[in-house]
């Protein structure tokens, strides 16, 4: 038979002495995958403490172990079945050691589970069993260990399997099997054993091959978490991994929650051969888009059809590892996808008591418990249930640095926003308004409209933005300024000043003075705004209400004047991608009014400006 | 997809994400195959890029043919290269063994570097499966400010979601390989066509497993001479990698206190 290349991860949990280290121990030594000589070394280093030989040596592999006599930590061990090749993580027992646990056992995808055949299901049976179903591990073999130690009696085994199994169909999960085993003996392990005639089943090595590989589900609707936007060289590259579904180039999607659309041009590849066509869940990838939207890691990428939902409040089944208990209204860090975003705990709904799945009220969740929570985050985020898509609809919670808790979102109770705030460009109606336009004009005396001022640094648009507003408003205009200063902190304090950034700053302003024309207002927006496409894309958000405004001045003279000190800061290279020294400046060309500055006093400009407005908008 | 293709799926995920959350980041090549497959993966995960710096912290104890070779690739795949030497042997604790004591100099190089260029992040290959101590490792390991490794107290790590931020002075290691097995080292730098030092190939019988300084560097029995001969080794040897690494042996924990205070 060819052996499988797909190295199975598997994890063995249970109560603390109820053998797992001893079951490792015996299956990587009767499958065959022990390295030469370790056996030996390990029965000589026994010898020289003066101790028994045990099985759980094998797997003690560092002093700290060895002293204190239980696993602290995930180890990773190898062995290889005919069928294929598996790691297994022996995860612990002990409490204090839960975390590792969750470490172990959510990158596993299958679990053996242990029980002690005298001692019967025990508190961190019963955690662990919860803990898998919570992970996401759906696939468990219980191992009723330990059964040399009473009798190997059938009846015994049958009450154990019977206790646990009606534990887990509580949690809603089926185990694969239930096999009564001796891992120190080697019953039931590789081969049947003979001490037990009376069971038919598996042994251990036949339930682990009957185990299925997991995989993402190229199935299920398509998710991609952008993780970041590579402009390495002239291709600008979506990059993100599938979760699930499957896309193809030529696909229409859009990226929540911003709710933008495109096409997929290209995926992108190196050393790869052919450039693919299509790619499914699991694969890292890098996709091109027809058009340039401004997209940002943590945007989901769908397909149109089936997006995730949208919402700032939602349930969660959680799960806590903190030293510090969770709290209702403490904010929070939690990491989901691939973005970030602060969260409360607006209500505990109840605490779920491990032991018998009994819930009752709480004000908190304390370390390694769990509960039902509600949760708001500032701001919107795309989202799945993980009911029926978990690698997007859980989350990590953060505290003080550190990875304390993890939650399954459920939407019971609450409407996806998306159908709030969405429009789409296929159904879009113009709202209406009770106010008529004219209306606004014959009260205000002026039309509304954008004075969209560009230039250099230093030209002279802000002194002259304020010296226009204060004269307009003196003469009765309902005038406002848009500057840096009262957007950069608001609307726009999620951006930087990468060159993305720079164009999504400038189409943001773009949009909001429109808003502000429409509403009568006389808008002088005051940017650099360098680029000629973005203040075509101002224009064409404002249409004929647009004025582009030159404010003009020779590089040279915006340098000499320096006000901020800006350009000697760029000229040492303090300050990188400064418009006009290392970064280029677009002159309108086809400007509505051009005004310069160096060379007409700033009255004479000012005086300017203010007859081109009452010319253009009084009525 | 195939058991490589999800490795390298994985692998390349990780890499984007240290890149997207950590702004001072570094990879650290040995000149190995496993960190020259970190390097391959780099350059799939930003489509042919490296877009941080690749350092070598140089013992000037590595054999001829790794210099040539970080000579010849540094430039070849136009790596922002870094080279930092190592302290001399006085410098390391005296109460190691002999050969943990010669790897030690690499610990100290290494924390000089991390102080020298302010490095929040350090991609490592290192594997689970090379050696039990590194089996312990997590994708992405919180360092002290001190460089030191807690073993016994590491944050959870689940559902592919990583520490990535951190008090003011301490950096974090990156393992995009921790997944991997050596095997499938030798597998994708075959399919890759990745390029490695020909000290790996049987010559007179002998081969290095595992490459590091020469004079604490042992070859092991092989007539393994091709990738596939290598391959075909590999499904069958009981012996463990880093057998002929002498710092591993010297006693029983000697490896544990290098990794804890920071060795890879």
């Amino acid at each position: 038979m060819q052996r499988e290349t797909h190295t199975m991860k598997i994890v063995i949990v249970g109560h603390v002495d109820h053998g797992k280290s001893t079951l490792v121990g015996r299956l990587i030594h009767d499958t065959g995958s022990l390295p030469d000589g370790k056996l030996e070394a390990i029965k000589a280093m026994s010898e020289r403490r003066g101790m028994p030989f045990e099985w759980a040596f094998l797997m003690d592999a560092i002093q700290a172990e060895r002293d204190q006599g239980i696993t602290i930590d995930t180890t990773q061990i190898f062995f290889k079945t005919e069928k294929r090749p598996y790691i297994i993580i022996d995860a612990p027992g002990h409490k204090e050691f839960l975390k590792n646990m969750v470490t172990g056992a959510a990158s596993s995808e299958a679990a053996l589970l242990l029980i002690d055949a005298a001692e019967g299901v025990q508190e961190q049976s019963r955690r662990h069993g919860y803990l898998l179903s919570l992970l996401g591990v759906g696939q468990v073999a219980v191992l009723v260990n330990k059964m040399d130690l009473v009798g190997y009696s059938a009846e015994r085994f049958g009450t154990v399997a019977e206790e646990y199994r009606a534990y887990l169909a509580s949690l809603g999960v089926e185990p694969t099997c239930f096999i009564p085993i001796s891992a120190r003996e080697g019953d039931n392990i590789v081969r049947h054993s003979p001490h037990m005639p009376w069971y038919q089943g598996p042994g251990v090595v036949q339930a682990l091959d009957g185990f299925t590989p997991a995989a993402r589900p190229a199935l299920r609707p398509l998710r991609m978490p952008v993780q970041d936007v590579y402009k390495f060289d002239q291709r600008r590259i979506i990059a993100g991994r599938i979760e699930s579904g499957s896309l193809e180039v030529g696909d229409e999607v859009i990226f929540s929650p911003s709710n933008k659309t495109a096409t997929i041009r290209s995926i992108e590849s190196w050393n790869a051969g052919d450039a693919p066509q299509g790619a499914r869940a699991g694969q890292s990838i890098g996709v091109t888009l027809t058009e340039q939207i401004f997209v940002e890691r943590g945007d989901v990428m769908s397909h149109l059809e089936n997006p995730p939902m949208e919402s700032s409040v939602f349930r969660a089944r959680i799960f806590w590892l903190g030293r510090k208990p969770l709290e209702i209204g403490k904010p929070y860090t939690i990491k989901f996808n691939t973005t970030e975003a602060v969260a409360t705990v607006e209500a505990i709904e109840h605490v779920i008591d491990t032991q018998d799945l009994s819930t009752r009220p709480a004000e908190r969740i304390e370390r390694n418990g769990a509960g039902e929570v509600v949760i708001r985050t500032r701001r919107l985020l795309a989202l799945d249930e993980a009911e029926t898509d978990p690698a997007t609809g859980r989350f990590v919670v953060v505290e003080d640095y550190l990875p304390v808790g993890g939650g399954l979102i459920s939407m019971e109770g609450y409407p996806d926003q998306r159908e709030l705030i969405t429009v789409r460009s296929t159904n879009i109606t113009a709202v209406g308004h009770a106010v008529t336009g004219e209306a606004r004009i014959a009260r205000n005396g002026h039309r509304g409209g954008v004075l969209w001022f560009t230039g250099l640094s230093g030209a002279g648009k802000s002194t002259l933005a304020l010296a226009l507003e204060h004269e307009l408003f003196t003469k009765g205009y309902q005038v406002y300024v848009l500057d840096g200063d009262n957007v950069r902190t608001g609307l726009n304090a999620n951006l930087g000043f990468t060159p993305e950034d720079r164009a999504e700053n400038i189409r943001r302003v773009g949009e909001v003075a429109a808003l502000f024309a429409d509403a009568g207002f006389l808008v002088i927006s005051s940017f650099i705004s360098p680029y000629r496409s973005d203040r075509e894309r101002a224009r064409q958000a404002a249409r004929e209400a647009f004025h582009e405004i030159y404010i003009q001045a020779s590089l040279e003279a915006c340098e000499a004047r320096d006000p901020k000190g800006l350009y000697k800061r760029a000229r040492s290279g303090e300050i990188p991608d400064f418009t006009g020294i290392s970064s280029p400046y677009e002159p309108p060309e086809t400007a509505d009014l051009v005004v310069p500055t160096d060379e007409l006093p700033e009255e004479e400009c000012l005086a300017e400006l203010i007859r081109y407005v009452d010319r253009s908008f009084r009525r | 997809m195939n058991h490589l293709d999800e490795l390298e799926a994985e692998s390349v995920y990780i890499l984007r994400e240290a890149f997207a959350k950590l702004d001072k980041l570094a990879i650290l090549w040995s000149l190995g195959k496993d960190s020259n497959v970190v390097l391959w993966l780099a350059r799939k995960a930003f489509f042919g890029h490296v877009p941080f710096p690749v350092m070598h912290v140089d013992t000037e104890k590595k054999f001829p043919e790794m210099y040539a070779f970080r000579d010849r690739y540094a430039k070849e795949w136009n790596l922002n290269f870094i080279r930092e030497l190592c302290p001399p042997l006085e410098a390391t604790d005296p109460t190691l063994p002999k050969a943990a004591r010669s790897a030690a100099r690499k610990t100290l190089g290494l924390r000089d570097a991390v102080a020298k260029h302010g490095f929040n992040g350090l991609i490592a290959g290192i594997r689970r499966d090379e050696e039990a101590i590194r089996a312990k490792e997590r994708y992405f390991s919180p360092r002290t400010a001190d460089n030191s490794w807690d073993l016994k107290d590491q944050p959870p790590e689940f559902w592919g979601q990583y520490m990535t931020s951190f008090p003011p002075g301490t950096h974090v290691r990156v393992h995009p390989l921790l997944h991997w097995t050596e095997v499938d080292i030798w597998r994708y730098t075959k399919r890759e066509g990745i390029p490695l030092i020909d000290l790996y190939f049987s010559r007179n019988g002998k081969r290095y497993r595992s490459l590091g300084d020469m004079d604490i560097t042992n070859p092991i029995a092989s007539d393994a001479s091709t990738l596939d001969a290598i391959i075909e080794e590999l499904e069958t040897t009981k012996v463990a990698e880093r057998s002929g690494r002498a710092m591993d042996h010297e006693a029983e924990d000697a490896f544990e206190r290098l990794r804890a205070s920071g060795y890879l």
